[in-house]
């Protein structure tokens, strides 16, 4: 049960089950939807940027209790960070979760998400928040697929 | 609860004979609960591999050689197995396919290539089918202009004869459906609609993958035109199945796939293909596959079809009553006639996190749509927990798959 409860911890349930940012912006800058199809999560996330920097973040995710609480304390931390900073984030969050070794650094909030670590198979439920995201800043139309 | 009542103590002990069940996991017994997925191989059918590529492979139909003789002999043996398997009238009538998937590409593209469809004409499935028996369909529709109509489910999951009737106009030429739902383990009345649509020269196909290895199935009892199942399913090694076709029709459809072996001769104007089933069977086919599919379906016979599904109607039925006593457990299909799975939700977590808290307690299910999303549609839920068994599958799979929802409860309702 050990890693399980390092996985599913009292943070991740809070924002699983009250995500922070639900919802949609009235006018984003950039709109993109993710889904893996695995699992069947499905997020539409909304992103104001504004000088290079991130002002808001909204989605409306349904999915697992993990790909929901990631974008919960994402879109918590993005706001007043710059485009550089935020590409920087993911990089950091993805070693995390896959890099060779098990560092977590500077990674704030997203910190409690470091069990997923030692769940291979939902690790792509952790990282669809941010890929969304990245899509978002693009503006790419579609969407985004884990698979 | 008391253990089930019904049960076959031969069919009992048959759990040894599968030795990857003896492997823990992540510290625990395994419980097994993803057959309907793919099913578990017994020794009978790893030993008849290796004894096959250690004594007897080579390629089969060409060899002027002993050993390609025999190895011809072992494959069309194994295709004697599969016709006496389904009581098809005659061997020729059995085609060796990569599974239930490419049998069903086949009959679609083969039926889509004889002319024998019109723009206008229909083809009727069923709400709970299997994404291979939807969208084989939609690729012939986008070749002939056929129409595609869909049987509806009630709420319990049961398609009845009616429900599908309904669907069939002048127009239907065809209807697809599969035995028994993957999801809901929905048995439908194939007999009945296979008589029924024959009375209407409406041709059918039967996706057989979830009912062969939970029922004896009669290709004439059900007078079906097409029959099909995946080899991993029951027991035997993926990349091998068969597809049952009436000789009329195989005889007279065109092939699918052009390579050796299904010709008769070769000029660069014209080729003339060979009868079936070898038309249907182009390049060197899964020829250990076959093999070890034989040795599948003698495993099954020496428990016998009907046995094997009393049994497990039994260890079945005390899957649900587990199930449905437990607070938190929703069914999704609780249908008249069930075989093989049950799909449930557990409320307010979501299926892939109920699955990853079962794998940690050695209880290995299927979560997600299971490809069938317009049955998830049809219940309204994005995905399902599905627990499927199979012949070696124990009460005590279900009490471990109980008590692994107790953990879920305990972790995300503390």
């Amino acid at each position: 049960m050990n890693d399980l409860r390092d996985l599913y911890q009292e943070v991740i349930l809070d924002h699983s089950r009250n995500p922070r940012n639900a919802g949609r912006l009235a006018e984003p800058s950039g709109t993109a939807k993710g889904h893996n199809p695995l699992c069947g999560d499905l997020i539409t996330l909304d992103v104001l940027v504004e000088d290079g920097t991130i002002r808001d973040v909204s989605f409306d995710a349904k999915g697992c209790a993990i790909s929901v609480a990631a974008a919960s304390i994402m879109s918590d931390m993005l706001k007043g960070k710059s485009l550089a900073e935020t590409h920087d984030l993911f990089r950091r969050f993805q070693d995390m979760l896959t890099g060779p070794d098990a560092v977590a650094e500077n990674l704030d909030k997203l910190e409690v998400l470091a069990g997923v670590r030692e769940f291979p198979m939902r690790v792509k439920c952790a990282t669809l928040p941010f890929h969304t995201l990245r899509a978002a800043l693009d503006n790419q139309s579609g969407t985004v697929q884990t698979e | 609860m008391n253990a089930p009542a019904g049960q076959n103590p031969e069919i009992l002990s048959a759990r040894a004979d599968f030795p990857l069940l003896a492997r823990p996991m992540h510290g625990r017994p395994l419980a097994f609960l993803d057959s309907a997925a793919s099913a578990q191989k017994p020794r009978a059918v790893l030993d008849a591999l290796r004894d096959f590529y250690e004594s007897e492979y080579a390629n089969v139909h060409r060899g002027v050689y002993l050993l390609s003789a025999q190895a011809t002999d072992r494959y069309e043996a194994a295709r004697e197995t599969v016709r006496r398997f389904l009581n098809a009238p005659r061997a020729e009538e059995i085609v060796f396919t990569r599974g239930a998937t490419e049998a069903i590409n086949l009959v679609a593209e083969s039926l889509g290539r004889s002319g024998r469809f019109e723009p206008g004409d229909e083809v009727v499935l069923t709400v709970l089918e299997h994404h291979s028996n939807i969208v084989p369909w939609q690729l012939m529709r986008d070749a002939t202009g056929v129409r595609i109509r869909a049987a509806v489910a009630d709420a319990a999951g049961n398609v009845d004869v009616d429900a599908v009737f309904r669907e069939v106009s002048d127009r239907t030429r065809l209807i697809a459906f599969s035995h028994v739902s993957n999801t809901t383990g929905s048995v439908l009345p194939a007999r009945e609609i296979c008589h029924r649509a024959r009375e209407r020269r409406i041709l059918t196909l039967v996706d057989g993958c979830q009912a062969v290895p939970h029922a004896a199935v009669d290709v004439q009892d059900l007078a079906c035109d097409f029959y099909t199942f995946s080899g991993h399913k029951l027991y035997g090694p993926s990349g091998i199945g068969a597809l049952y076709g009436c000789h009329d029709l195989l005889a007279s459809l065109p092939p699918w796939q052009g390579g050796g072996s299904m010709i008769e001769e070769v000029t660069f104007e014209r080729t003339t293909y060979a009868p079936p089933p070898a038309r249907y069977e182009a390049g060197t086919p899964n020829i250990a596959g076959a093999v070890g599919l034989a040795a599948a379906i003698d495993y099954v016979r020496r428990f016998g079809s009907e046995t094997i599904g009393r049994h497990e109607d039994a260890v079945l039925r005390y899957g649900v009553d587990r199930l449905d006593a437990v607070d938190d457990v929703r069914l999704i299909g609780t249908p008249a006639e069930r075989a093989g799975s049950i799909s449930f939700v557990f409320d307010g977590v979501h299926p892939h996190d109920v699955g990853t808290v079962l794998d940690r307690e050695g209880v290995a299910v299927r979560v997600g749509h299971h490809c069938a999303q317009p049955a998830m549609r049809h219940f309204g839920v994005p995905a399902t927990i599905r627990a499927s068994l199979g012949i070696y599958t124990h009460a005590a799979d279900f009490d471990a798959l109980a008590d692994g929802l107790g953990k879920v409860k305990e972790l995300f309702r503390p």
